[in-house]
């Protein structure tokens, strides 16, 4: 019972946290790529095209910390206090990037300020988001049921190319969500964007995926040694494979496909993290059932979460439906 | 483990700036979402086009305001872990399922009905428009339920047990653990500082703009509704408020000794110290106003009843005296100065001259913010009055704590402040600007823009205009 509440949560809390990176992903990727775009018109399609989802994509954030605190207090009084720093300017950098979206338009005085808060925001909000991840597979000091380590621990080199790293897949599939959302010059502008970011992404991924098996920890076992190499294959394989495919997508001008397959390594990358750090929540120190909290808090959530979960994202859904066509300044065209 | 104490101080010190920011959004929204309500309600009634213009002209301010909740809610889950990682820990079982319940409430609240309340007055007709802004205001009810269940079970835990861990849990019952002792009397007196946060901030823009036009029917009606919700709710609250000390008597005496100033006890009858200043130093408050034995009349309902002082306890479980003695004066003598507002519009109306007497109106400006200050105040009497503990009599603030640089907080610390007044500051000189402007005939639907209080609600869906910033209703 207590096994099988404890899986279910930990898949709770990963859902959430992958819905957000998806979702917030692309639109904190547009923040990151607007500069490039020219004030007034290609600026404001660009803004449009997110305007309607963002808020509903960042409420998944609050899920995953929430749901962490609830059903993992452990891991969650850990990671968070470990990587103080990063968390901290993660948060900060959220607030500027949310209201700078109302206030751009509410202020138009200022609106070279907000625009600068929205791509700040943005930008630090992702590098913050990767250097977490990177910081959490490096494993962090802990001693009996408390971080132990200083608090600049989290700075590392590999942390740093897991931030770049996000910031970069961040601005891609931002810049894929353009392409399916847009017409003319500023879409043609986001098909450049992406070949450049597809293929430093791709680079990052190889490098983040060369480096790990080195770090302290078991992942060299879980990647490297027989038979797990075997089971294993099929991850980088298919990511090659997409990588060919998103390649040819954007050859041939196509709109859905390149955000699809930009999603599907994502996915894909979720699933390598997965198969590196199971069953940890703190690689090589905290697992999730040492993280886990009482049973029959783990019941007590699961009625409401159950509920309310399926609607949200039926909810979600119908959003992303309604607003399924082009945009441009002036808008949705549906 | 061990915490410096600078560290620990900043961390508090952050802890307290950050959920006072926030708690002054909520204040707002719980009390104006009722009020929405009732001015949607009152217009379907009696068809009267200025309760439309002024739920109009409100519910712009709400989306604004309800924005920066969000915005320093988000701050709020993550500060238990980054600054309290013990206190997660150990209190995770029980106060998660909690917040993760007020979480839910809040997404289902923005997923649905906001955006309905929002934009879709034209489009999904009277009847379900009002349904959502009945459900916006239940929906901020029952977030303020949930957090304020966890805030009282740390006042006064009960339907606990302790695991191998050494983390709380339930013992069995949930609602022993959600009905906590203090959580009644907190969620009521609370609530009903919400409603009269709204209502001084209402009567101070209605009386302001009486100021400058009398005539305006609009101002009018804003200035009397938030009239009698003053004559009504302030003496109330004084009750409530009453109430609520004796439960604490009962449940956290010490933190009542601090708030009344009683170093001593009194083995016949405490007197009431109306003013003084406290000096924890020789144990005795300097200068004090004191009416004998009123304050075991106000407790015990007994001028002869004897009540312990704080030299029964010992000094390392004392909460800091100054800052609660002052700030409960301060919340109580704004009750008092409200209460005082309310009889006086009473007297007002009474007299016909409700809207004619100038005084009368820059008392009301003066008061705007007095439910704010109150509200402040009251937090910081409860959570300073709690220390020095952080789940009463189990957990220490000093256990509590993340095992973190002082560097590393401070720099944080300076960062939130800075980024706050910033943000925040920006946002509130927007509200201004929307109160300074009167109240019109035909007051305008909300402006289209991508309001983030929207949500996930396809607004578009209902109101096509909302994807347009930049078509005419450019604002
Ligand atoms: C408009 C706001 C407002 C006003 C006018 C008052 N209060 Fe209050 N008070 C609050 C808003 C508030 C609050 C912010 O809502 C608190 C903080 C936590 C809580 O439960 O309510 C609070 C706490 C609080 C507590 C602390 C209880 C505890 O922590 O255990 C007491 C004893 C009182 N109040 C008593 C009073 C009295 C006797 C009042 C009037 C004469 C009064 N309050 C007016
Ligand atoms: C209802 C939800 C709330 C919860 C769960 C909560 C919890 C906490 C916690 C964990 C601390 C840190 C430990 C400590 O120093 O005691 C704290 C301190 C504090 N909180 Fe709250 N709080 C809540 C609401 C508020 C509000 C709304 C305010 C003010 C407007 C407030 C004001 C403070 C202050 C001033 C401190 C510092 C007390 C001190 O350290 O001396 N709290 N609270
Ligand atoms: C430390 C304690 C607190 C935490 C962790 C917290 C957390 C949050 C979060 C995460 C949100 C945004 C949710 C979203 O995404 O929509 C939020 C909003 C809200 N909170 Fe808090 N909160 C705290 C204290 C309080 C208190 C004391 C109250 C009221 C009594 C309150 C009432 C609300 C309400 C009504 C909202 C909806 C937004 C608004 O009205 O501005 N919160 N809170």
């Amino acid at each position: 019972m207590t096994l099988d509440l404890t899986i279910i949560w930990a898949c709770i809390i990963v859902f959430a946290v992958f819905v957000y990176v998806v979702m917030d992903g692309f639109d904190l990727g547009i923040g990151i790529l607007f500069p490039s775009f020219a004030v007034g018109h290609d600026r404001d399609t660009a803004m449009n095209s997110i305007a309607p989802l963002w808020d509903g994509n960042e409420t998944w954030l609050v899920l995953g910390g929430g749901g962490l605190l609830a059903a993992f207090p452990l891991a969650y009084g850990l990671i968070l206090s470990a990587l103080y720093a990063p968390i901290i300017a993660m948060l900060l950098a959220l607030i500027f990037r949310g209201v700078a979206f109302e206030f751009r338009w509410r202020d138009p005085a200022h609106r070279a300020f907000w625009d600068a808060a929205f791509t700040g925001g943005s930008f630090l909000a992702a590098l913050s988001q990767g250097v977490v991840l990177g910081a959490l597979l490096q494993g962090v000091s802990i001693s009996g049921r408390a971080y132990a380590g200083g608090w600049w621990d989290w700075l590392t080199p590999f942390s740093l190319l897991t931030g770049v790293g996000v910031v970069v897949a961040y601005a891609l599939i931002g810049s894929t969500w353009l392409i399916l959302k847009t017409e003319g010059a500023l879409q043609q502008q986001a098909v450049r964007h992406a070949w450049r970011l597809g293929a430093i992404t791709l680079l990052a991924v190889i490098v983040v995926s060369l480096v790990t098996p080195f770090l302290k920890g078991n992942y060299f076992d879980r990647w490297l040694t027989y038979p797990n190499i075997l089971l294993v294959a099929p991850i980088p394989i298919l990511v090659a494979m997409a990588s060919y495919a998103f390649a040819r997508s954007l050859k041939s001008g196509r709109e859905l496909a390149p955000f699809l397959l930009t999603l599907f390594v994502f996915f894909l990358c979720f699933i390598g993290i997965g198969i590196s750090v199971f069953p940890y929540v703190i690689p090589g120190a905290v697992t999730i059932w040492d993280a886990a909290t009482e049973p029959s808090s783990q019941v007590f959530m699961l009625f409401g979460t159950a509920i309310v979960v399926p609607l949200i994202l039926a909810y979600t859904g119908w959003a992303y439906w309604v607003f399924r066509g082009k945009v441009n300044a002036d808008g949705y065209h549906s | 483990m061990f915490v410096l104490p600078e560290a620990l101080l900043l961390a508090r010190l952050q802890f307290a700036f950050t959920v006072s920011f926030h708690f002054l959004f909520p204040a707002i929204t719980i009390g104006l979402a009722s009020y929405l309500a009732v001015l949607e309600g009152l217009w379907l009634k009696t068809g009267r086009e200025a309760y439309l213009d002024l739920f109009r002209y409100w519910v712009k301010i709400f989306a604004l305001v309800f924005s920066m909740g969000v915005v320093s809610g988000i701050v709020m889950s993550y500060q238990f872990g980054t600054n309290w990682a013990v206190f997660s820990d150990k209190a995770g079982p029980i106060i998660g399922p909690l917040m993760a319940y007020e979480v839910l409430t809040a997404f289902f609240l923005e997923a649905g009905f906001l955006g309905v309340m929002l934009f879709g007055m034209q489009r999904v007709g009277k009847r379900l428009h009002f349904t959502a802004t009945l459900m916006v205001a239940l929906g901020t009810f029952v977030s303020a339920f949930w957090i304020l269940s966890v805030n009282s079970w740390m006042q006064t835990p009960t339907g606990y047990a302790l695991n191998a861990n050494g983390q709380f849990i339930s013992a069995g019952s949930w609602l022993a653990i959600i009905f906590n002792p203090s959580f009644p009397y907190r969620l009521m007196h609370t609530v009903s500082a919400a409603y009269l946060t709204t209502a001084f901030l209402v009567g101070g823009v209605g009386a302001w703009h009486l100021l400058k036009d009398r005539e305006n029917p609009r101002s009018r009606i804003m200035f009397s509704m938030a009239m009698w919700m003053a004559a009504i709710f302030a003496p109330m609250q004084v009750v409530l408020g009453d109430m609520h000390g004796i439960n604490t008597l009962e449940h956290q005496p010490v933190k009542v000794m601090a708030m009344e100033g009683h170093y001593q006890s009194h083995a016949n009858g405490a007197p009431l110290i109306l003013f003084g200043i406290p000096n924890s130093a020789r144990n005795r408050v300097d200068y004090a106003i004191e009416i004998p034995k009123l304050s075991s009349l106000i407790l015990k309902h007994d001028i002869n009843a004897p009540l312990a002082g704080l030299d029964t306890i010992p000094k390392e479980n004392q909460p800091p005296v100054g800052i609660v003695f002052w700030s409960f004066r301060i919340m109580v003598g704004l009750g008092f100065l409200m209460a005082g507002l309310g009889l006086l519009s009473l007297y007002a109306r009474a007299r016909g001259k409700l809207y004619h007497w100038t005084g009368l109106h820059r008392f009301a400006l003066l008061m705007a913010p007095s439910g704010l200050i109150a509200v402040l105040a009251g937090w910081v009497t409860t959570e300073v009055g709690r220390q020095p503990w952080t789940i009463t009599g189990l957990l220490r603030t000093v256990d509590s704590a993340s095992p973190l640089a002082a560097p590393a907080v401070a720099a944080s610390l300076v960062a939130f402040v800075l980024v706050y007044f910033a943000v925040f500051g920006a946002g509130i000189v927007y509200i201004l600007k929307l109160m300074a402007k009167p109240p019109g005939a035909h007051e305008p639907e909300p402006p289209h823009i991508p309001v983030r209080t929207a949500g996930i609600t396809p607004a578009a869906a209902i109101m096509p205009a909302i994807a347009s910033p930049q078509g005419s209703h450019q604002s």
